[in-house]
């Protein structure tokens, strides 16, 4: 398959950016996204040119480690996916794609597709956690936990913070990201003791942070590779409004 | 406690408990709307308009009514303008993955709903408080305001008819996604009774401007 590539080039943080166009020939359409990638910057660095920079770990969906803004959707055309379990063979042949990075004030571009995501970092520093030492792993259902509790808590805490709902809502607003650390932590016994302190603190560390405000337009849960939903938004408040008041 | 008017979370729920109050409002302000339509003669309608400018509770509520109009705006500007600044790049391609269409365009909505609120406020309730409105006298010997007249007369005039309507839309473009908004703010969500607000909403819009419009197209083409 051939395509063209538009995508974001910027030298570092203070430079400004640019798009670069770059013909690839011959792609595989069972290549996934990245390894297109690959062999994009393997063509770039036998030229002497400077590679494209853009974030990956585990290539496996499952570490939150890779991004790109692909085609005018965060993770690119599928649903419920990360930007490494994407294949080319989603694309048409001859298609051109527009790479571009995660874009909010809150993460700064640092070289071409990868963004400075540490802002999630400074949130569940400011609360995302359980202030006791838990110790080793516990036997299974020593804690009784309801078993609708516990299920809302694992969907939650499939978050990956690759911050796709930053990226693709229309505040750069980080309220999906958020309410998924915070549901998942306040649904389940050893969290609730911290939950109000937590929702409190990591809500203002949000806003001072730099994301926008949630207007409720649900493009975050529409992007989430995770399927994350807006219920844990709706649980987020509530946890709030129980924190200011109670 | 005070975060509550500051935060985010808290500036939206000051937005959504006073788009709530306005969503009530707005179906008083039908009802008796359609007073006009009901009755052949505006005396029905000047009565109602009379008992609303003369209670002294409605005179409370109506400060409410103003704070929160107020209140509603001014966190929206707010929220929009953090909004705007959260992204100061933007895309080259759009994200069309918004699920809620109409929210993409509450601030564009809202400019023309309030350009439309202060005409509509110095067309009526300014004439009336502190203008020389047109009074009448009924059989009981009651002197009022004939709001009744003032509106006839003006629905009789194509231009305003249209602008009449078509602000009635934005409105309701407005509604569509405030409403089950408001909802999702207070941190109601749930896999039941969401869809329920959600086409309550719908139900709700649907009424209002098919309500609001009725009334210009009924007296125009009466
Ligand atoms: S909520 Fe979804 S989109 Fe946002 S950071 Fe977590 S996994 Fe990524
Ligand atoms: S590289 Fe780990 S999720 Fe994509």
């Amino acid at each position: 398959m051939d395509f063209t590539l538009k995508i974001w080039r910027q030298k570092d943080a203070a430079s400004r950016g640019r798009f670069v166009t770059y013909h690839l020939e011959g792609i595989s359409p069972d290549c996934s996204f990245l390894e297109m990638l690959d062999i994009l910057n393997d063509q770039l660095v036998q030229k002497g040119e400077d590679p494209v920079a853009f974030d990956h770990d585990c290539r496996e969906g499952i570490c939150g480690a890779c991004s790109l803004y692909i085609n005018g959707r965060p993770h690119g055309p599928d649903d419920a996916i990360t930007t490494c379990q994407l294949h080319m063979r989603r694309f048409r042949d001859g298609d051109t794609i527009v790479v571009e990075p995660w874009r909010a004030k809150a993460f700064p571009v640092i070289k071409d597709l990868i963004v400075d995501r540490s802002a999630f970092d400074k949130i569940i520093q400011a609360g995302g956690y359980i202030s006791v030492n838990t110790g080793g792993v516990p036997d299974a259902n020593t804690i009784p936990i309801q078993k609708e509790h516990a299920d809302i808590a694992m969907d939650a805490a499939a978050c990956i913070g690759c911050g796709a709902c930053v990226a693709a809502c229309k505040n750069a607003s980080a309220m999906l990201f958020v309410s998924a650390k915070v549901s998942h932590l306040s649904m389940l016994p050893q969290g609730k003791i911290e939950a109000a302190r937590r929702v409190k603190a990591m809500l203002e560390e949000m806003d001072r942070l730099g994301f926008g405000n949630c207007s409720n337009t649900g493009a975050c849960e529409a992007e989430c590779p995770k399927q994350i939903s807006l219920s844990h938004i709706a649980r987020l408040n509530r946890e709030y409004f129980k924190a200011i008041l109670g | 406690m005070s975060s509550i008017f500051t935060s985010s979370v808290g500036k939206k729920l000051m937005m959504s408990l006073a788009g709530l109050f306005l969503i009530v409002f707005l179906l008083v302000h039908l009802g008796i709307n359609l007073l006009l339509i009901l009755y052949n003669s505006p005396e029905t309608y000047n009565r109602a308009a009379h008992f609303m400018q003369t209670n002294i509770l409605i005179k409370i509520i109506e400060i409410v009514l103003f704070g929160g109009f107020f209140l509603h705006m001014i966190y929206g500007v707010i929220v929009q303008i953090e909004n705007w600044l959260s992204r100061p790049k933007g895309y080259r391609v759009a994200n069309y993955s918004q699920t809620s269409f109409f929210s993409r365009f509450m601030i564009h909505t809202a400019a023309i709903i309030f350009v439309f609120l202060v005409i509509h406020l110095l067309d009526f309730y300014f004439k009336a408080k502190f203008g020389e409105p047109k009074l009448v006298t009924y059989s009981d010997g009651k002197e009022m305001v004939d709001f009744g007249s003032m509106i006839i007369a003006k629905f009789h005039l194509p231009g305003f008819v249209i602008g009449y309507i078509l602000a009635i839309l934005f409105l309701g473009f407005h509604l569509l996604h405030g409403f089950q908004s408001a909802f999702q703010t207070l941190g109601l969500n749930h896999k039941t009774y969401t869809p329920v607000v959600k086409a309550l909403g719908i139900i709700y819009t649907l009424v209002v401007v098919s309500g609001f419009t009725a009334i210009p197209l009924v007296i125009y083409f009466d």
